[in-house]
């Protein structure tokens, strides 16, 4: 505001390895979104250094930062971001598209992921048709349609009932034992818990990294 | 990015743009009709202006581009003393020594043909036809452009000798001899008798019969069905100098040697300057303006120019359409943007570039330009189509209009669609997320 730069994250320096469980933690307005924003490449950091799977990205230009999302990054948000207009199936298409799937490849991919998350009997209906859990399911075969290695979820169970939440819940564990890594943000002490390793932030500055 | 590639994304980008325009059928539909009305008034008017001037420079081609057309006409005047003296006989007119005197002193000019007309009922037993008898030379086909559809006009020998043969107009021909071959048979003008030699060919509405005529005996009323040719010495032998007819019950004559005389040039450069001498001799050798000097080629010349400016006129009413039709569409576009400013950050956090954005909105502009523009283009050939069966008017579509229409139309949509494609691509993902 002003002249004077305000940063929403000071200092704030961890590795996270292939195949981690993570949970980032702490009141609003601690900067979470904005390090999910970061790690997530829809944001470039205004001074230091994100280290993706050995290559810098914080200074690439938005092209190569969307290929990098496309390819490497699944997201699962808190509003499940699903297109409305788009069928199930066709929701779980649109990454591969913009990596150039081949039209029958994608579909056919898109159809996997949707039985692998429960959601076989359903390719056809659109979001509004569906519950809030199985749209999170949805979001979920959405994130992993190009096969990425790190995902990042944000509140994802922020809007579901304690059921729904932990069939999710659930399926990360599943991802997680798959070999994926995984950095979800949340507030909620309980489903951090179920991370091997929490960070908590404060005003912008890293409070705690704990592993267990 | 390889061929097949591009074509598979680019039909993907026309599915999903169709199918967002689809969402808001109403308004998109909304949207298109500016382009629509534009185009179709467009390519409709331009049919129909097309048509008209068609018609226009037939009728002026039909009296021949390389003649000189001149005309008796009453000189205005003389109406007063007219209406004073009961027994006044009215001289005026062109004259033989017109004649004479453009053939000597004009080396350009190839031939002149007079003529003479008379309004007369022609009979056959006791059908009658309002006709203008033209009393000519042998020659005046070929000078004016027609040619006898069946039979033969009447030669030099006929022409010599004063014979009682006439050549029929088509509609006359149709009216007194609905059932027979009106060659070889006789009709009936006053208490002369004419034997039939020929026919004229159909030259359409604007041909023979409705040609601009001196209106040579009958100043008021409804045009003449059409024309009988006789020979012009037999003409002079049954008229005589002086035609008379009486009209409110007091007796009026006039005495006119000839109604017509065309000139045809030899040379098509000539007919201008031709036209110009023809007008300053006939200036030095009548007192009254008593005739009037009709050039097909300048006529043809105005025809051109009105058309012109036609076009240009409609052309900026096209213009003015399609640029409110763009408008229109820019301002839809934007709105669709905004409305669907969590749908881009949605596709952008899965990976799509800039770029995808800009093409997806670009698509879905030209969509409805391009749409509105075929629809356009089928309703702007449908109307001409209408008209000239319902109203009988010539059109023509011409090959080009649809064509520039509708590819001006899909370059509306490029060029007032880039602006909001742009700035959905230029959305930051983090805020558009965001947004609710």
């Amino acid at each position: 505001m002003g002249d004077e730069t305000v940063y929403a994250l000071r200092g704030v320096s961890f590795e996270v390895q292939a195949g981690e469980y993570v949970a980032i933690m702490g009141p609003s307005g601690c900067g979470k979104s904005t390090l999910l924003n970061l790690l997530g490449c829809l944001d470039r950091p205004s001074e230091g250094r994100y280290v993706l799977a050995g290559e810098d990205v914080s200074q690439l230009d938005d092209d190569a930062l969307s290929t990098i999302r496309g390819s490497r990054l699944g997201f699962i948000f808190q509003s499940y971001n699903l297109i409305q207009q788009l069928s199930v199936l066709e929701n779980i298409e649109v990454p591969l598209f913009y990596q150039g799937r081949d039209e029958d490849e994608a579909r056919e991919v898109s159809r996997r992921l949707a039985e692998r998350v429960g959601l076989g009997s359903r390719l056809g209906h659109k979001p509004n048709e569906l519950s809030g859990g199985q749209q999170q399911r949805v979001a979920i075969a959405r994130a992993l349609a190009n096969d990425p290695r790190l995902i990042l979820a944000d509140e994802a169970t922020g809007n579901l009932d304690s059921s729904s939440g932990r069939e999710i819940l659930a399926l990360f564990d599943e991802l997680v034992a798959q070999g994926r890594t995984l950095i979800m943000v949340t507030h909620d002490p309980a489903i951090g818990e179920r991370a091997q390793r929490v960070i908590r932030l404060r005003d912008g500055l890293l409070e705690s990294d704990i592993r267990r | 990015m390889n061929r097949a590639l591009f074509i598979s994304r680019m039909r993907r980008s026309i599915r999903l743009g169709l199918r967002s325009l689809w969402l808001h059928r109403l308004r998109s539909l909304l949207t298109m009709l500016g382009i629509v009305f534009g185009v179709c008034s467009v390519i409709a008017m331009l049919a129909i202006g097309e048509g008209a001037s068609y018609a226009a420079q037939e009728e002026i081609k039909s009296l021949g581009s390389q003649n000189i057309l001149l005309k008796s006409v009453k000189p205005p005047e003389d109406e007063k003393v007219q209406g004073r003296r009961e027994n006044y006989v009215l001289s005026y007119g062109l004259t033989h020594e017109d004649v004479r005197r453009i053939q000597r002193t004009i080396p350009a000019v190839e031939l002149v043909l007079p003529a003479r007309i008379m309004r007369e009922y022609v009979w056959n037993i006791s059908t009658r036809v309002d006709a203008e008898i033209v009393g000519t030379l042998p020659n005046y086909p070929q000078i004016r452009n027609q040619t006898v559809s069946h039979g033969r006009y009447f030669t030099d020998t006929e022409m010599d000798a004063a014979e009682n043969v006439c050549v029929l107009g088509p509609e006359m021909a149709r009216r007194l001899f609905p059932l027979h071959e009106p060659v070889g048979r006789d009709v009936r003008v006053g208490q002369n008798y004419y034997r039939v030699i020929g026919v004229m060919e159909f030259r359409g509405r604007t041909g023979g019969g409705s040609e601009p005529t001196g209106q040579a005996n009958t100043s008021a009323g409804t045009p003449a069905v059409d024309r009988m040719f006789i020979p012009l010495e037999t003409a002079r032998r049954r008229y005589g100098e002086v035609l008379a007819n009486s009209r409110q019950g007091s007796f009026e004559a006039q005495r006119i040697q000839l109604h017509e005389i065309t000139i045809k040039v030899g040379n098509p450069d000539d007919v201008v300057a031709v036209s110009d001498v023809v007008r300053d001799l006939l200036a030095k050798n009548h007192k009254k303006k008593d005739y009037d000097v009709v050039v097909p080629l300048e006529l043809l010349k105005k025809a051109e120019r009105t058309k012109q400016i036609f076009n240009l006129v409609l052309g900026s009413i096209a213009a003015i359409s399609l640029l409110v039709g763009g408008i229109g569409i820019m301002n839809i576009m934007l709105a669709n943007v905004t409305e669907r400013t969590r749908e881009i950050g949605i596709r952008r956090a899965l990976g799509a570039k800039r770029q995808d954005i800009t093409t997806q909105f670009l698509v879905e502009a030209v969509i409805l330009s391009a749409v509105g523009g075929l629809l356009g283009v089928i309703l702007g050939i449908a109307i001409p189509f209408v008209v000239s069966r319902v109203a009988d008017m010539k059109t023509i579509v011409t090959w080009g209009s649809p064509v520039a229409a509708f590819t001006i139309s899909a370059l509306v949509g490029v060029i007032f669609g880039l602006y909001p494609a742009l700035r959905a691509a230029k959305m930051d993902p983090v805020e558009a997320l965001r947004h609710e």
